[in-house]
């Protein structure tokens, strides 16, 4: 690339801008239009007989034909090195927090790292050693995070290391380790570098299929369909139906080392809450530290450029798999993938290219399966491992999930969380669809065999038995509708009866209470062995007029278990409580 | 605005459609205003010197040779006190006889708020409606629409709503107003002795359609005087965001665009939440809160409009008739405020969140047991005292003509509880159940259906 390629504006229709280059350009290359003085960033998205068209990341207001433009000579960037976590950033990776005003201001682009603060560094790499792209050269403590000093992702090929620093304090921009290359060329090193946000940072061996559970603490997921390290998993449903409140609930919970949020053309008042939230809940896994020191936030919201919407998403994706290289667990969460594909569509119209279903564009499928491939468990050279962990949220358009973001990402993710506006309007929450959701991983049997050992041998019959009671439900409750609850035998009130209580006291989670909003996996399994018990209890009843009143007591009875602490005395009352209930009326 | 000496006057106009006009005109900005043939217009695209102007009052009788002249900015509102208590249009020009405002010129449609720099809205505010205190909680800073079908008093119950908010300014933003609505509006402030609290920008049925699209913007640059300059709580009422889109639609039919669902832009989404996402809290203490109002037709949710509204606002509000109880009433089901769990339980009583499950989830009974008798089965015991529950519920607490504090729409609803079911029914937390539960004689009415 190169760095003198300069141009000027010729035509302008919202944040498309028509730019005649002088020069060489790249496609996605980074531009900046001169407006009165103020850079404003750019992005090539297409070049045309000596035209390049870019997609402006700020406003286009006031802009004139014959505006200079200077390229950039690089992509779209992310900068990467210590300080990241417990930082809001914009799509473009520009520090929020250091921003000046109560309002955004167009060309305002604060760095990403503090340049200032020293770090404590720890060598690990000895001198004379042969090392690669992603190998570890030196560590410090970032938030109490190991956050490893890698050699720049940039640098292809094998190079020899020739001095590395001693431990002691350095800025990000202090040269920390020397490399030199076959032909003898040197090469600085220091904590900070930089990668092209659209592509994936692949520094690792190999990439196994996942086999370990991502422990989130909510039921329905963890039980019946659950995520893993490495998987990936999309939540489409209709407004209203909890999609955020079940993303911010993982977000919280999930057993992640490093949490990574993507905030996409979603509501500002929902980013505000992580952004006051976080810094005073505490990590369920680390007592002592906040959720904030282990997160870090991509916030595009709504109302912010259309633009660099789009480039919210890979700059989460890249930050993500910064912290993957260092052979930690990271949780990428983006909200909503479905305003990023709105964003392309914007773009692809504005340039009046033949438009695909729904006005969407034609890659639509392509673009969105590339990015999801980028999750993933990684082995890296070293003999670590590392995992990005991947959940979208889609909306999908009139809550039809047959729309084209709906559709693509269910060819790309392997977890399905169906959120059903029926449930959520009975407020049945999370209102994950129990039928219709599924976790491809479950079919693993390496899966398989580490829940075998972590919670139950079996752990998986019980689960589709669990499933299974569900599905019966489900038909039962149908055949009553149909028939009326006399024109049935009193089995099928039973038996719709049983998938209740599977719903009631798996399925249903209140996300607002202390103690019930996350439920760690002993505690799974001890509910979910309780309710496969009364599952196959039989009961004596006179007539099916009976059988609600008294489901509904043990219902009653198992949710003040759900509310009270496990194995508190409250606990074990409400569970004496009902063994007598179960005791009135068992016959087994 | 006039035209200054020595600004270049343009005479040729090359393309006319009924939306736009294209000449060749340099050193034009883009969103700059401009004035053809007498008419405001915006400049909407730059090809090269061909410029595009979308003119607002439509291009009727604009004759090629008509005379064009920049302005060099884009719309702007004077902005100072002296916006209370008055009238305008869609431009910003008073429309109540009275002199033009004077004050700091301002461009509209300005900046986001930086997300870091916003507070999380924790302020309840009460309307005395339980549909919406009880089971929808208001908080500042909310942005929230009523959806509702056209023969709904949407602009009644917002008027209510509005007054009893107690904000600082009321903002009104009336999109494809009729002339009848807009009289009802300013009859009902004058009568409550709010008048000098009120900013209207009205765009009736009788003004052109484009001109709309400049009301959102006009009406939240007030707002953000009143909420940044003057630390006030704001409360801007949009009637109706539908009509906005549907002049939406218009302008980027004029323009060629390819139309995404329900012939609406591809940019809807984008184009709706830039003027939703105005709603905010201030550090300082201001705020704005957004109530809007999404007419739909016969109820369908799932078109382009209420959709992505439903995205991007902080829950809706959906009005209904119930033939029970031949009232409007909140319905429970579509309705949602997303903003409640910052208040309820918090500011209110702490039995709040659950009374209110609670309620709905028996409502939801009741919904089934109707579905039963309407197929001609037979009804529980439950199902009837359930029917019976919803019927008293939808009087006493869902209809819109209730006025009540929090405290009393939850003693109502234990009162309910107590009167139709047993407290393993009712499935409420043990230790609130203890304190609140009401033993009532469970002397039934009879159940006319």
């Amino acid at each position: 690339m190169n760095t003198t390629t300069t141009g000027h504006i010729t035509g302008i229709i919202a944040n498309l801008a028509i730019i005649k280059v002088q020069g060489p350009v790249a496609q996605n290359e980074v531009c900046y239009v001169q407006h009165e003085g103020a850079p404003l960033m750019a992005e090539v998205i297409k070049v045309r007989s000596g035209y390049a068209y870019a997609q402006v990341f700020e406003s286009t207001r006031g802009l004139k034909t014959g505006t200079p433009v200077e390229f950039a000579g690089s992509m779209l960037e992310a900068t990467l090195g210590p300080g990241i976590l417990s930082r809001n950033y914009d799509g473009l990776m520009h520090d929020l927090n250091t921003m000046e005003g109560i309002f955004l201001k167009r060309s305002d682009y604060t760095h990403a790292l503090d340049l200032e603060r020293r770090w404590g560094f720890t060598p690990l790499a000895k001198p004379g050693t042969l090392v690669q792209a992603g190998d570890w050269l030196g560590e410090v403590r970032e938030n109490a995070i190991p956050h490893r000093i890698m050699v720049p992702f940039s640098l292809s090929g094998t190079y020899t290391l020739r001095r590395v620093e001693p431990a002691g304090e350095y800025k990000v921009e202090d040269t920390i380790a020397v490399l030199t290359d076959a032909a003898g060329r040197q090469v600085e090193v220091s904590m900070k570098q930089k990668w092209p946000v659209k592509q994936a940072i692949r520094t690792y061996i190999e990439k196994p299929r996942p086999y370990k559970l991502l422990e989130t603490g909510i039921r329905t997921i963890d039980t019946l369909n659950p995520i893993v390290e490495g998987g990936t998993g999309f939540i489409p449903g209709p407004f209203g139906s909890g999609k955020t409140v079940l993303q911010q609930a993982i977000s919280r919970q999930a057993d992640a080392d490093v949490v990574v949020v993507a905030a996409c053309g979603e509501r500002a008042n929902e980013v505000v809450e992580l952004f006051s939230e976080f810094p005073q809940l505490e990590d369920p896994w680390h007592p002592g530290r906040k959720l904030m020191e282990r997160t870090v936030i991509i916030a595009n919201t709504s109302n912010m450029p259309v633009a660099a919407r789009e480039a919210s998403v890979y700059t989460a994706m890249t930050i993500a798999e910064y912290y993957r290289s260092m052979g930690l667990k990271v949780l990428l969460l983006a909200d909503s993938t479905s305003r990023w594909a709105q964003a392309l569509r914007e773009m692809s119209n504005r340039m009046e290219e033949l438009p695909g279903p729904d006005a969407f564009p034609m890659d639509l499928s392509a673009i969105i399966s590339n990015f999801y491939s980028r999750a993933g468990i990684v082995k890296l050279r070293n003999g670590h491992s590392g995992s990005i962990t991947f959940i979208g949220t889609v909306s999908p358009a009139g809550g039809n999930l047959k729309e084209p973001v709906t559709e693509s990402t269910r060819k790309a993710a392997r977890c399905f969380y169906a959120l059903s506006q029926q449930r959520a309007d009975s407020k049945r929450y999370p209102a994950i669809d129990p039928i219709d959701s599924y976790s491809k991983y479950l079919e693993y049997p390496e899966l398989q065999a580490t829940l075998a050992e972590a919670i139950l041998p079996g752990w998986v019959d019980l689960v589709n038995r669990l499933k299974n009671i569900l599905l019966r439900g489900k038909e039962a409750a149908e055949q009553i509708n149909i028939l009326g609850d006399d024109g049935v035998t009193v089995d099928y009130h039973l038996q719709f009866w049983r998938s209740e209580v599977v719903d009631a006291v798996i399925l249903q989670q209140d996300a607002f209470d202390a103690v019930d909003a996350r439920t760690p996996l002993a505690r799974q399994k001890y509910m979910a062995e309780l309710v496969w018990d009364i599952c196959q209890m039989c009961f004596a009843f006179e007539s099916f007029e009976e059988v609600a009143p008294y489901f509904k007591r043990i219902i009653n009875q198992m949710k003040q278990m759900n509310y009270s602490v496990f194995e508190s005395e409250a606990f074990t009352q409400f569970e004496a409580g009902l063994q007598d209930i179960l005791a009135e009326r068992k016959t087994n | 605005m006039e035209i200054l000496a020595f600004q270049r006057v343009y005479t040729k106009i090359e393309q006319l459609t009924k939306a736009t006009c294209t000449l060749r005109a340099q050193g034009v900005g883009y969103e700059e205003l401009a004035m053809v043939h007498g008419r405001l217009a915006q400049v909407v695209k730059i090809m090269g010197d061909e410029v595009t102007l979308q003119v607002f009052s439509g291009t009727e009788g604009i004759p090629t040779n008509a005379e064009v002249v920049f302005y060099g900015k884009p719309p702007t509102l004077n902005v100072s006190d002296a916006l209370a208590g008055r009238f305008f249009n869609a431009f910003g020009q008073p429309i109540d006889g009275g002199p033009e405002v004077q004050g700091e010129e301002r461009e509209i449609g300005g900046p986001s708020v930086n997300p870091v720099r916003r507070k999380q809205p924790s302020e309840l505010i009460t309307t005395g409606i339980a549909g919406i205190d009880l089971n929808n909680t208001l908080v500042t800073g909310q942005k929230i629409p009523f959806f509702a079908d056209p023969d709904q008093p949407y602009n009644q119950v917002m008027a209510m709503v509005a007054l009893r908010a107690k904000a600082d300014k009321i903002i009104l933003g009336g999109m494809g107003l009729s002339n009848d609505d807009y009289l009802f509006y300013k009859h009902v402030f004058e009568n409550a002795g709010a008048l000098h609290r009120i900013v209207s920008f009205v765009n009736t049925t009788e003004n052109p359609p484009v001109e709309r699209l400049l009301v959102p913007d006009m009406a939240l640059t007030a707002a953000e005087y009143f909420a940044v300059d003057k630390n006030e709580k704001v409360l801007v009422l949009l009637s109706d965001m539908t009509l906005y889109a549907d002049a939406l639609s218009i302008v980027s039919n004029r323009m060629d665009q390819i139309p995404s669902k329900d012939s609406m832009p591809g940019s809807l989404y984008s184009d709706l939440a830039k003027i939703y996402e105005k709603a905010v809290q201030f550090e300082a203490g201001g705020s704005i809160t957004i109530i809007a109002v999404t007419t739909l037709s016969s109820g369908d949710i799932t078109h382009a409009v209420p959709d992505n509204t439903g995205y991007i606002t902080e829950g809706q509000l959906f009005l209904r008739r119930d033939t029970d109880i031949g009232k409007v009433i909140v319905d429970p089901f579509r309705s949602l405020s997303r903003l409640k769990q910052l208040v309820i339980g918090k500011k209110t009583r702490a039995d709040h969140p659950q009374v209110m499950n609670a309620a709905i989830r028996l409502y939801a009974d009741a919904a089934n047991a109707r579905t039963k008798l309407e197929n001609g089965f037979d009804l529980t015991d439950y199902d009837e005292r359930a029917l019976r529950f919803a019927r008293e519920y939808s009087d006493r607490l869902l209809a819109i003509d209730v006025n009540l504090h929090v405290e009393d729409m939850l003693d109502t609803a234990w009162e309910l509880f107590g009167k139709y079911f047993s407290k393993a029914e009712v499935g409420i937390k043990q230790e609130l159940v203890e304190k609140h539960w009401k033993e009532m004689p469970r002397k039934l009415p009879q159940l006319s259906l």
